[in-house]
């Protein structure tokens, strides 16, 4: 395989854009919950990212990418229609059960908004009576709204500042969708991992079954080096091949966080670097110092936007 | 005639090979062994007794015709040695550098009797070597079969089977999940070890065959084993996925900050380049004090690696002590020689939080060995009160592997108690057409097990699909007799023994 390229691309806002790659292969055997392993070129880092989606008849992977680290602020700015990815593997990680309840609640924060959906539209074929709960930080970063209303019963969409849809955390409107329906049998809740712990906390009293998809960092996604183990329950699981979705009720958000701090600060010098350097009007040639380093899309992400409902790299 | 040697006439030392100086290379990643040049090579080759009785043979696990190729070293004909050797060893230049000689050829060399045994490895990399240096491969003539082989996993395993069956005709595609191919080679083994260049140049020998490599590509999750029999057109497919899912210690602590398994240190700096941060993306925790528990070859390419990115300190912990040490002799001696640390019969019983999440150190106790266990080993039992810690700011993992869970979790093959890939003695597994090999099967091995055993597979798979070599006699799937250019199963022809 080799040869990923690039068929469209569509920014949702400054930060926020989504490639649609060609993999004919893949988009046949993806299903929601999975994750692909991009690397942008030969001297690029592996980076996780979730599938959004997938498109069997255009034979297409979907990725929503938020610019946060050295390694998506460069695709941001290089990856257009017409070039290609130097490597794209996967399908990765165990496909998400789609259960057989009749009530669920699918939650996205930021980024995890596009995670969410193949699921949503999922449970949505399976016969449920599906319940979005979508939270932005504000107007402009709302997307896919549509796409849901389509795919859902109902849509809560939350904004911090109330400037679409309620004003509010993303617990606030689960919070609304628990008082609202007294059977949702299931939850499933994709996002920064604050999110998500914060969502478990939600559920917890009334011990809905909730999902939830980590993001550790990664670097094989084979499950050969560990990088992306969680502790969930007693047991220390990998992320790449054991999840990358878990009991949101066992999970051990805490240590997640922690751990996804790794390379803070390789990850900060990497991205000042990188920024000097597409200041300068003759940047030097490659093995020069023009490709600087980063870590994954994940970790400055939640060091460099606290705000929990909007810094989901979503995979 | 020449005079016959004997043990009294060779050269009573063995040629040592001409290494980096332990401080230069501490500081970079080339290669710490240089190798023999050939004066070197004739020397230890006339320390070769050519035993009638060939113990070293036996003691390969691929019966490479030793005193063959070392007598054709001898003669100066280094294209002949090359053709011995890659008769059997698809890889002499990798098998050279990093086979555990010292348990194998070399541990029943005659001369190793009573002097230092012949240096086998070193002589076979330098055959290697020069084939390489030279251009040279053996590329046979081949008659396309209309067979398709699919090989998952390009690591040892994988290209030997992939070899053998292109040079018996069939059409075959390598899958390889990094974007890369090699396996361990690639990823684990550092380059002061074994050099980048080596893999690629055996890599393009294999390409000569005709084999293809697709690399990007998640066998189980892309597509399954199943559907590369049923929908591909694949009429065998070889499985050497490699062992993969490294253990944690399970100890308090082991999710800190600068606590992380061998492979992800190895495969941040070899495959990916994190020690030419920041020409390359991926980022590398640079410890200054680094403790790596265990002290097989992965622990210590672990050590070595941390020395070259500049640690001020290296430490190794090991529960048992040097003799049980699973690393090669060469390996442990590196590893001293640049400075590591050891610490025999100490094993760890926490890691020690900073109090932000990363490590500060590590807490020990000190271990001695008691009665023997299953294995033989004496089993090591922790001394009362001997707890003590230390700083570090980096703690590697190093004790092993369990099986990777993708080929169980995809597709319908057994697998055993311990979760590795269940074969009979022909190495199938439970699916029709399906064979796997290496440290899927095994649990982590060799470089050179895991080749053999994909030339077992190899053999067994043209049994199945009924190939024929006619230039060969055909010795079966599991050896023994020989029947000459005939499919074991059509007893059809009288067994003859091969003298
Ligand atoms: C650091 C280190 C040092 C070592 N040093 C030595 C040494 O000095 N001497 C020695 O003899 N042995 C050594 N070994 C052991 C030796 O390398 C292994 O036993 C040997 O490589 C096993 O070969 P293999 O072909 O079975 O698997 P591997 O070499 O592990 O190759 C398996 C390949 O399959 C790929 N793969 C996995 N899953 C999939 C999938 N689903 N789809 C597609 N591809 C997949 C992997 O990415 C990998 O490239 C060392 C091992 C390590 C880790
Ligand atoms: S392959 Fe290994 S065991 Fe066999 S001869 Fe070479 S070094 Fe010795
Ligand atoms: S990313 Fe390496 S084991 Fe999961």
């Amino acid at each position: 395989m080799s040869n990923f390229e690039i068929v469209a691309r569509e920014d949702f806002s400054d930060v926020t854009y989504l490639l649609e790659v060609r993999h004919p292969m893949m988009a046949r055997a993806a299903k929601p919950g999975q994750f692909v392993i991009v690397m942008q070129n030969e001297q690029g880092e592996r980076i996780p990212l979730t599938i959004a989606d997938f498109d069997r008849n255009k034979g297409t992977i979907t990725l929503v990418i938020q610019a946060v680290g050295k390694t998506t602020r460069q695709m941001q700015q290089e990856c257009q229609v017409g070039t290609s990815l130097y490597g794209m593997v996967g399908p990765m990680g165990i496909p998400s059960p789609i259960s057989h309840a009749k009530k669920v609640l699918c939650v996205g924060g930021g980024l995890g908004v596009a995670p969410i959906f193949p699921q949503a539209r999922g449970f949505k074929e399976s016969g449920a009576y599906v319940i979005a709960v979508l939270g932005f930080r504000n107007k402009d970063l709302v997307f896919w709204e549509n796409k849901f209303r389509e795919c859902c019963d109902e849509l809560i969409l939350c904004t911090n500042d109330g400037s679409a849809g309620m004003k509010g955390m993303i617990t606030d409107g689960i919070k609304v969708a628990l008082a609202g329906h007294a059977n949702i049998e299931e939850v499933v809740a994709i996002g920064p991992p604050v999110m998500m712990k914060a969502c478990a906390d939600a559920t917890r009293p009334y011990k809905i079954k909730t999902m939830v998809s980590v993001n550790p960092i990664m670097v094989d996604g084979t499950g050969m080096c560990g990088g992306c183990r969680v502790k969930v329950g007693d047991e220390v699981k990998f992320a790449c091949v054991d999840g990358p979705d878990f009991d949101g009720h066992l999970v051990d958000f805490d240590d997640l966080m922690l751990r996804l701090q790794r390379h803070k600060n390789d990850e900060k010098l990497a991205h000042e670097r990188w920024s000097e350097n597409c200041r300068m009007t003759n940047p030097p040639g490659p093995g020069a110092g023009d490709v600087l380093a980063g870590g994954t899309a994940a970790q400055s992400d939640v060091l460099e936007l606290p705000d929990p409902s909007e810094d989901a790299p979503g995979g | 005639m020449a005079k016959k040697k004997t043990i009294r006439t060779i050269p009573q030392e063995r040629t040592p090979m001409r290494e980096q100086d332990a401080l230069v290379r501490a500081g970079n990643f080339e290669e710490v062994a240089r190798g023999y040049n050939l004066e070197d090579a004739l020397r230890e080759s006339e320390r070769c007794l050519l035993c009638p009785d060939q113990p070293c043979i036996a003691g390969c696990p691929v019966g490479i015709d030793i005193p063959g190729f070392i007598r054709k070293i001898g003669e100066k004909n280094l294209r002949g040695a090359y053709d011995i050797l890659t008769d059997t060893n698809l890889l002499p230049s990798v098998c050279g550098r990093v086979c555990p000689q010292e348990t194998q050829c070399e541990g029943v060399c005659t001369v190793g009797e009573s002097l230092e045994a012949v240096a086998i490895g070193r002589l076979e990399r330098f055959v290697g070597d020069t084939a390489i240096k030279e251009g040279w491969s053996n590329i046979p003539y081949i008659e396309a079969n209309g067979f398709h082989v699919g090989i998952v996993g390009s690591g040892p395993a994988g290209m030997a089977c992939a070899a053998d069956m292109a040079k018996a005709g069939c059409d075959v595609t390598v899958y390889e999940a990094f974007h890369q191919p090699g396996g361990v080679l690639r990823y684990g083994i550092p380059d002061f070890r074994l050099p980048n260049a080596v893999i690629d140049a055996e890599i393009e020998n294999l390409k000569k065959l005709g084999i293809k490599f697709e690399c990007n590509t998640l066998v189980g999750r892309l597509f399954t084993i199943e559907q590369m029999i049923d929908e591909m057109g694949f009429h065998a497919v070889f499985v050497g996925v490699g062992a993969g899912y490294p253990t944690m210690l399970n100890i308090p602590g082991d999710s800190l900050n600068g606590v992380l398994s061998a492979n992800e240190l190895l495969t941040r700096c070899n495959l990916m380049h994190a020690r030419d941060f920041p020409n390359f993306d991926t980022p590398l925790p640079i410890g200054r004090r680094v403790a790596v528990v265990g002290a097989g070859n992965t622990a210590m390419d672990a050590m070595r690696v941390s020395i070259r990115l500049g640690a001020e300190k290296v430490y190794c912990i090991y529960r048992r002590s040097r003799t049980e040490a699973p690393a090669r002799v060469e390996e442990v001696h590196h590893a001293e020689q640049e400075g590591v640390d050891f610490h025999w019969l100490t094993n760890p019983v926490s890691v020690l939080n900073d109090g932000t999440g990363s490590v500060r150190g590590m807490r020990c106790v000190r271990m001695e060995l008691g009665a023997p266990d299953e294995s033989g080993r004496r089993r090591p039992v922790p001394v009362a009160d001997s707890e003590f810690d230390f700083e570090a700011d980096l703690i590697v993992y190093a004790i092993g592997t369990n099986a990777n869970p993708i080929m169980g979790q995809t597709s319908e093959m057994k697998l055993n108690k311990w979760g590795y890939i269940g074969v009979d003695e022909t190495l199938a597994t439970s699916v029709a057409g399906v064979f796997a090999g290496g440290d899927i099967v095994t649990g982590a091995a060799t470089v050179i097990e895991a080749m053999g055993a994909g030339r077992k597979a190899a053999r067994s798979m043209k049994a199945y699909l009924g190939i024929r070599d006619p230039a060969l006699p055909y010795c079966g799937a599991t050896g023994g007799e020989a029947l000459f250019g005939i499919d074991e199963r059509e007893r059809n022809f009288a067994r003859v023994r091969v003298a």
